[in-house]
């Protein structure tokens, strides 16, 4: 007798409403048995990691601040994927969001520019994102390189130039050496929603990017094309959408939300341009793009609840000494259990009784 | 069931309320660490002084470190999260946790921080450093000693003025030995990165050193050196377990004294802003036993160490010329001042390269 994966002849409904329950009920068995291995009482864990981050107003706005790149990213990746489009670049595009973004704050440092100055900087990041981001998806629709390779080796080159800048011609002249610009203007800072918090405008932005987003997929023509272009390629040409138009619209979308994310955070939480700028936001939104199920809302609460691991992680740490690893434990195994429990949406276990044959004699 | 469950939730929390409140009649301190506290190095240090702090006040103080905190974004919301789980002091053990700090110590004026290595105080907020390039002038010496090839490789992790002034101390102790010493430097741009270290210490030795010295935090260039038969020094810990046949010394930090000295300042309730700069004579490093060299060798860097303990020799003895051929002011009477040491953004003559930036 052996367990096997058949494939279900239509995909399972219930099973996919409710996967995501199943995956975070494993989860947190998995991490009660990691606990109590690490002799800590699970409980006090486990309240330490949810339930306490979701208790004071602090705590509550920094998951926000923590998700807003996070959501905003995975927005622009959900569209490209829901296309086939493979970008996996967004950590490059946030970054040249962010230079480029900068290059007004940092140009305009000391002088008495007005209001338009953060506008500016904000407009000028998003295009530069998405310039960035239609590289690849150029020498794809042009030459059929993959899309997957050249997103994510623009990264690096995204990455050093960034460190050039602030090394080089952009260095804070009091900065002693140190790789950094001055601090930004305040008319060059995203203003804070909470005076004396960290809660800033780029949460909001985050929201009306969501709403827009499930508005585009849900609502309307370019929407549906998106989602026909990926799931059924050979009937949306017959239905005249452009496959090749729509990885370029995605991408270049999917870019300009990752260069807006990154210039909010570069003059939001940070303040100046730095290396080091983003702890890995534009990987990880990927992991929130398919924890939300490329689903507009999905990627909120995904956003939102991986922000909580990270401050809840950060609280146990210091509350209960338990090891920054073990958050990063605690997240791979997350996805590991839910990437574990959609296979069921497709497939079902079967338990297979090898009647009437020869066994297979190696033992 | 579930409702036992319940019950069992809300007893080990009150529980876990009741600990806390126990807690409570103790100082609270917190450590912020960049690194690791595996690092070998850098981290590994501090939390050896945060472990000499809880064994010296263990009975008055309750400790927290939060490990791995990148110097980005993140920084901030750790350093605040501290202060809202009832940290008095907080200590923040790395450079670029400068502003982040002083972000938080203007929003909490009743907290204390203290801020490693930096430059911006506040009335809550004091910086200490140590006077490293005293360590890398004896250094300097060994080296230019101990080289055959004459040619010694730096790693530099970023030209700030703490490591612009490590290998001027460097360069100037070695001249007084060899005076057409060379010195090779490579950035690795981090201050914790393995491979990089790794790969700076091969190319440096195949570029002609025979003896590394270093100022990143990892034992990698140690291991490199002790594989291609070079010699090295350890930096920020003791690292000749990783080059029992390489290590000729290295600058050991010693946090510990100076913690206890703060947190007993604070527990008596006479803790200033300050900003600490302490050097051999203060304890705020220590050189690891000087090993791998002839004895006239170990002789002269223990008398270099004691003349510098003892006040007697200044690194920065003037004159001091520049890379540029002009004589440095010397602001400090016979030696340069503390303020040109704290800023340096200047190579001494006979570096043939040139610092990023100029």
């Amino acid at each position: 007798m052996q367990l096997a994966l058949e494939k279900r002849a239509e995909r399972s409904g219930t099973i996919a409403l409710v996967s995501p329950l199943i995956a975070v009920g494993l989860t947190t068995a998995t991490m009660i048995i990691l606990f109590t291995i690490l002799g800590k009482n699970p409980l006090l864990a486990l309240h330490a990691y949810f339930i306490a981050p979701l208790t004071d107003g602090y705590s509550l706005q920094e998951i926000a601040v923590k998700a807003t790149p996070l959501v905003m990213i995975a927005i622009g990746l959900s569209l490209c994927y829901l296309a086939n489009a493979w970008n996996i670049g967004a950590e490059g595009q946030f970054l040249i969001g962010a230079v480029a973004g900068s290059w007004i704050a940092v140009k305009t440092q000391g002088t008495d520019a007005g209001a338009w100055v953060l506008p500016a900087m904000l407009v000028l990041a998003a295009v530069a994102g998405a310039l960035y981001a239609l590289i690849p998806a150029i020498c794809k629709v042009k030459f059929g390189a993959s899309e997957i390779l050249t997103s994510l080796m623009l990264v690096y080159v995204a990455d050093l130039f960034l460190d050039y800048l602030v090394r080089g011609p952009w260095r804070d002249p009091q900065g002693f050496n140190f790789p950094t610009t001055a601090e930004f203007d305040p008319v060059a800072t995203v203003p804070l929603l909470i005076e004396g918090g960290r809660l800033h405008l780029g949460s909001v932005i985050a929201l009306l990017v969501v709403a827009a987003a499930a508005i585009l997929l849900g609502r309307t023509i370019r929407g549906f094309g998106i989602r026909v272009v990926g799931a059924a390629p050979r009937a949306a040409r017959f239905g005249g959408f452009k496959a090749n138009q729509l990885i370029i619209l995605t991408f270049a979308v999917s870019g300009a939300l990752a260069g807006l994310a990154g210039i909010i955070e570069v003059a939001g939480p940070v303040g100046h341009l730095q290396p080091g700028i983003s702890p890995g936001y534009g990987f990880t939104a990927i992991m929130v793009a398919f924890l939300g199920r490329l689903n507009p809302l999905g990627i909120l609460v995904a956003g939102l609840f991986l922000a909580l691991t990270f401050i809840g992680g950060e609280q146990a740490q210091i509350a209960m000494k338990i090891p920054l690893d073990v958050t990063k434990v605690f997240q791979g195994i997350l996805l590991f259990y839910v990437l574990a429990c959609d296979s069921l949406i497709l497939y079902r276990f079967k338990l297979v009784f090898p009647s009437r044959q020869v066994a297979r004699g190696d033992g | 069931m579930r409702k036992s469950l319940l019950a069992l939730t809300a007893g080990l929390l009150l529980a876990g309320n009741v600990s806390a409140a126990s807690a409570a009649d103790k100082l609270k301190i917190g450590f912020i660490y960049v690194g690791p506290i595996g690092d070998l190095g850098w981290t590994y240090q501090h939390d050896l002084g945060r472990q000499a702090l809880v064994k010296e006040l263990g009975d008055k103080i309750e400790t927290t470190y939060l490990e791995n905190v990148p110097e980005g974004p993140d920084a901030e919301r750790s350093i605040e999260q501290l202060v809202r789980a009832g940290n008095k002091l907080i200590f923040t053990t790395s450079f670029g946790y400068m502003d982040p700090t002083l972000k938080v110590a203007k929003k909490y004026p009743n907290v204390h921080f203290e801020h490693a290595t930096g430059y911006k105080r506040n009335p809550n907020m004091s910086t200490y450093s140590a006077k490293w390039y005293q360590g890398r002038y004896i250094q300097g010496l060994i080296a230019a000693k101990m080289s055959k090839s004459g040619v010694l490789g730096y790693i530099g992790s970023f030209p700030i003025p703490e490591v612009v002034s490590g290998i001027n101390a460097t360069v100037l102790a070695a001249q007084t030995i060899n005076p057409n010493i060379k010195v090779k430097i490579i950035w690795a741009n981090t201050w914790f990165d393995p491979g990089k270290e790794a790969d700076a210490a091969k190319a440096l030795i195949d570029q002609g050193a025979d003896v590394i010295m270093q100022h990143t935090d990892s034992p990698a260039a140690m291991q490199i050196a002790s594989e291609r038969g070079k010699l090295a020094f350890g930096q920020d810990s003791e690292m000749i377990k990783f080059g029992p046949k390489t290590q000729l010394t290295s600058i050991l930090d010693t946090w510990g004294p100076y913690y206890i000295e703060r947190v007993k300042a604070e527990l008596a309730g006479t803790w200033k802003s300050e900003n600490t700069w302490g050097g051999l004579d203060s304890h705020m490093f220590a050189m690891a036993p000087y090993t791998n060299m002839p004895d006239d060798v170990k002789k002269m860097a223990e008398d270099a160490q004691d003349a510098i303990t003892a006040g007697k020799l200044h690194p920065f003895k003037c004159p001091i010329i520049g890379q540029d051929g002009k004589q440095v002011d010397c602001k400090g009477g016979d030696h340069l001042d503390d303020g040109q040491i704290l800023g340096m953004n200047f190579y001494v003559k006979g570096i043939d390269d040139k610092l990023p930036g100029k």
